[in-house]
């Protein structure tokens, strides 16, 4: 149970996918303006780093290692998480519609999406089980959240400053970018 | 041999199912779209402007269909769309009333003064929100051109420090009143013409100090007024369009000229 807690705590704080990891950039400069789309594209990645990790796991572990093909995993990840995000899509918009509106224009983006493909596969690095796996993501998915919310407040600060025109839109926020994953630097080697 | 076409028939398996599994599912949970909702999405302008009252096109098309709103609520479109829209649905088009936005201030660089040298965020909102303006009139247009940026159909423009609006070119969609943080601009409808190009609610010594084209609630206009159009309130006059008859008694007897008449022809020499 602890072992559990720590897995938690290290993917939201010390391996940050985001600020320290620098994986899931583009959703991180791209959704951060505000702060609802913000929460709504991390709600949705976390949705899809634990399907995809319960999709996955059975798949390396069943199928791959067993015949020794374990170096087909990155390839094999990119289909199958493909195809679940879009079997998901699917299946919202028939039984949950709610959901599938609050969700639904930031499914088809995380299809793709590095942080969760590199979610998946870093599981088998640090050889953890099946339910670790599900804690590491879902911890994962937590960081993204949490990331993305500090930065959408870094930025709504921005749009009132006062900036330099060769500094203004792209530079001054991958400068902020650069500042806050500094802050998260702090973490590491705590667990 | 075995060392690559067994790896290769594993990955095509995996995507074999899974193209299947994907191929069921899109037949036995499609989600039908109605045909309607698409063709009204077209014959409507695509401006997403918001004046139907709702967050665009696409959302206005989508309530047209399911919940029968009027059809008449896009003023951009005007009566052709509207008329296309009812025909789609099968129902009556209502009448829809052309209007166009107005700039309630006078407030020109000869009229009114600085009274400071802003260097912060060069927008309406961020000197409004930090200053109140930077003229010596509180309620003047502050004339950073929000309303320029957000209008689509380039019907707005900063002349002498207060901005004018081409009533040939706006179609009444409502943007700039909504992005004006003075609250200067109203949409009338476009048969009225006599309007108050002054929105303060100062006292009348106040608004005279300030401003030499201001309202001053000095009330001969109510007074000149056959119809009742014209009533004072909070120390401005206020000309209600349903009773107005563009008559312009009331354009003469304004001792500030802060009534005027808008003219389609010549609206640039009038804001000057």
């Amino acid at each position: 149970m602890e072992k559990m807690g720590l897995i938690l705590l290290s993917g939201i704080l010390v391996d940050n996918f985001v600020l320290s990891k620098f994986l899931g950039i583009c959703p991180f400069l791209g959704v951060s303006k505000k702060l609802d789309s913000a929460v709504g594209m991390s709600v949705a990645v976390t949705f899809v780093m634990v399907m995809a990790t319960a999709a996955t796991y059975p798949i390396y572990a069943g199928i791959l290692v067993p015949n020794k093909l374990d170096y087909l995993q990155t390839i094999v990840f990119i289909l199958v998480i493909a195809a679940l995000v879009q079997l998901v899509e699917i299946v919202l918009k028939k039984y949950v519609p709610a959901l599938y509106k609050s969700l639904g224009v930031y499914l088809p983006l995380i299809t793709t999406n590095c942080a969760v493909l590199g979610v998946t596969l870093l599981h088998f690095e640090n050889s953890y089980t099946f339910s670790q796996a599900i804690v590491n993501s879902l911890g994962a998915g937590l960081g993204f959240l949490l990331a993305m919310v500090l930065f959408a407040g870094v930025r709504s600060r921005l749009e009132s400053a006062v900036i330099t025109k060769s500094f203004d839109g792209i530079p001054i926020t991958l400068i902020a970018a650069s500042i806050v994953s500094l802050a998260f630097m702090g973490f590491s080697g705590m667990i | 041999m075995n060392a690559i076409l067994f790896p290769v028939v594993i990955v095509s398996i995996i995507g074999i199912v899974g193209g299947i599994i994907l191929t069921v599912a899109a037949k036995f949970m499609s989600v039908p779209v109605d045909e309607r909702v698409t063709n009204i999405r077209e014959v409507l302008p695509g401006a997403n402007c918001g004046a139907c009252g709702f967050a665009g096109c696409d959302e206005y098309a989508e309530k047209l269909v399911h919940e029968g709103v009027a059809t008449n609520l896009c003023t951009p479109g005007g009566g052709e769309v509207a008329s296309q829209v009812a025909a789609l649905l099968g129902v009556e088009a209502g009448e829809v009333v052309a209007k166009r936005a107005i700039v309630k201030c006078a407030g020109t660089t000869e009229t009114t003064r600085y009274i400071m040298d802003y260097q912060g965020p060069q927008t309406c909102e961020g000197n409004n929100y930090f200053y109140q303006g930077r003229r010596s009139c509180s309620h003047a247009c502050l004339g950073y051109g929000d309303c320029v940026i957000v209008c689509q159909y380039d019907a707005i423009h900063v002349v002498n420090g207060v901005a004018v609006v081409d009533p040939d070119a706006c179609t009444g969609c409502g943007m700039c009143v909504r992005r004006c943080p003075n609250n200067l601009i109203q949409v009338v409808p476009a048969t009225s013409e006599v309007y108050v190009s002054c929105s303060s609610t100062d006292t009348g010594g106040f608004v005279r100090k300030v401003c030499k084209a201001g309202c001053i609630g000095c009330k001969r206009c109510e007074k000149t007024c056959e119809y009742g159009a014209i009533t004072i309130t909070n120390n401005l006059a206020s000309i209600d369009p349903e009773k107005c008859t563009n008559c312009g008694a009331c354009i003469p007897v304004c001792p500030t000229k802060v009534i005027r008449k808008a003219a389609c022809e010549n609206y640039l020499e009038i804001a000057q």
